[in-house]
């Protein structure tokens, strides 16, 4: 750590603001523990882990229909490697694997074409998931994939809007959160002004941040400065990567393909068009409309805390079952599986945290 | 999830195809959420996809924004 940095971390504890931070970004949450930056900030600033992990907040009757679907002998199903160790009700996709079910790992939606072009007699169903960052992805595929007339490819969407959860977040008067480390490759598509709105709105300071360590004690330092002169606006640190207008690209794709939805977040319950899914010229790419899947009630795993670790509520060493019965070789909540969840980071991490 | 890695544009292919140099890897993306892009840009890279045009100037200014943050801050 260069000496600038511990400069920096001095002003911090001489200015005496007591104030949790949220940030909402795997990437970020891993970059935080893996910085050991939590061990080096002062006592009065705490880093708050909100739900910034796709795969974390996915309702638990979301991947128990994926997982469903997957054992159904007509379908490939297609998903990015992190949902494969994610428990449902009944096992994972994984263990749904083992047992006969084709399913591929892509690095890229777009391999699904090539997928669905080799096995036209199979039905290739998309695991879509990610916020504004992947869902651009997956709407240029399943366009391409019109273009191509590709029949047999559709696309089970689990895709979720940042915006909207924050908004439940600043709502819910149980979690304290002061200022938001914003995500940076959402607000890559999304540019500044949705957190700009809301920045103003609830009265938060705000600010885009990159994932170097530097940029992340710099959006801290941003964050604290606004705390300090009373202000609650959205301020850009990750400047090389984002325009303040976002990738307007992107989001003319989203909207030309998809439309929100109301959607179920793990923890957070139903928050009103925080997902998205096909609208009318695009929905016979809907895996749900295609194998007529009725979602099922949303189960909790008995036991598991991560659904007040995704608000923000628990730390996730507060967790019962963290670090004995839930570890990342025996996982048993999401947050604890993904690699960016906020118990493995935590987990894999725990000795630069305190 | 929403990882994103650089890269640099070394061909640009029809249908909004491209080839970029990922530390020493050369990969085909696709430019479709990027089609401004022009050979020897630097882009971030997400599942598959072109998503920006890094600015290699504000990268180095970011570096020297922290320094004079901190002299401000003195």
């Amino acid at each position: 750590m260069n000496s600038n940095v511990l400069q920096l971390m001095e002003q911090m504890k001489n200015e005496k603001i007591n104030c949790s931070l949220m940030e909402v970004c795997g990437t970020h949450t891993m970059a935080i523990a893996k910085s050991g930056i939590r061990g080096i900030l002062p006592d009065n600033i705490r880093l708050l882990t909100g739900p910034g992990c796709p795969v974390c907040v996915t309702s638990q009757a979301d991947i128990d229909a994926a997982i469903e679907l997957s054992c159904h002998p007509d379908v490939i199903l297609v998903t990015f490697g992190d949902m494969m160790r994610v428990p449902g009700s009944k096992g994972s996709l994984q263990e749904a694997r083992s047992q006969g079910a084709d399913i591929r790992i892509v690095y890229s939606p777009l391999e699904t074409l090539e997928i669905a072009r080799e096995n036209p007699r199979r039905q290739v169903v998309f695991l879509g998931i990610g916020f504004e960052t992947t869902a651009p992805t997956v709407a240029a595929t399943v366009q391409r994939a019109d273009q191509l007339k590709l029949k047999n490819l559709s696309v089970y969407s689990v895709h979720k809007l940042v915006p909207p959860v924050l908004r439940a977040i600043f709502t819910d008067k149980t979690v304290q959160v002061d200022g938001l480390i914003c995500p940076g490759h959402v607000s890559v598509v999304t540019g500044i002004y949705p957190f700009a709105e809301l920045a103003v709105q609830f009265q938060k300071p705000m600010v885009i941040t990159g994932f170097d360590p530097e940029d992340i004690l710099q959006g801290i330092a941003l964050l604290i400065g606004q705390l300090k002169s009373g202000e609650a606006k959205a301020e850009l640190q990750y400047r090389r990567a984002v325009r303040p207008e976002g990738n307007p690209t992107a989001r003319q794709l989203l909207t030309q393909v998809f439309e929100p939805v109301d959607a179920l977040w793990r923890g957070l319950g139903a928050i009103p068009a925080s997902g998205l899914n096909f609208n009318i010229h695009y929905r016979d790419y809907d895996a749900r409309r295609r194998f007529q899947i009725e979602v099922g009630n949303e189960t909790e795993i008995p036991g598991c805390s991560c659904g007040a670790v995704l608000s923000g509520k628990l730390e996730p060493d507060q967790c019962p079952l963290f670090g004995n019965a839930c570890t990342p070789i025996q996982p048993v909540g999401p947050c604890m599986v993904s690699q960016e969840g906020a118990c493995a980071a935590t987990y894999r991490y725990q000795l630069l945290r305190r | 999830m929403c990882l994103g890695v650089p890269g640099q544009i070394i061909e640009i292919q029809p249908d909004l195809g491209a080839v970029a140099d990922i530390d020493g890897n050369q990969v085909t993306i696709s430019v479709a959420l990027l089609p401004e892009v022009e050979i020897g840009d630097y882009v971030l890279i997400h599942a598959g996809f072109a998503m920006e045009i890094i600015d290699l100037q504000l990268a180095i200014e970011t570096k020297q924004l922290l320094q004079e943050l901190q002299e401000l801050n003195k």
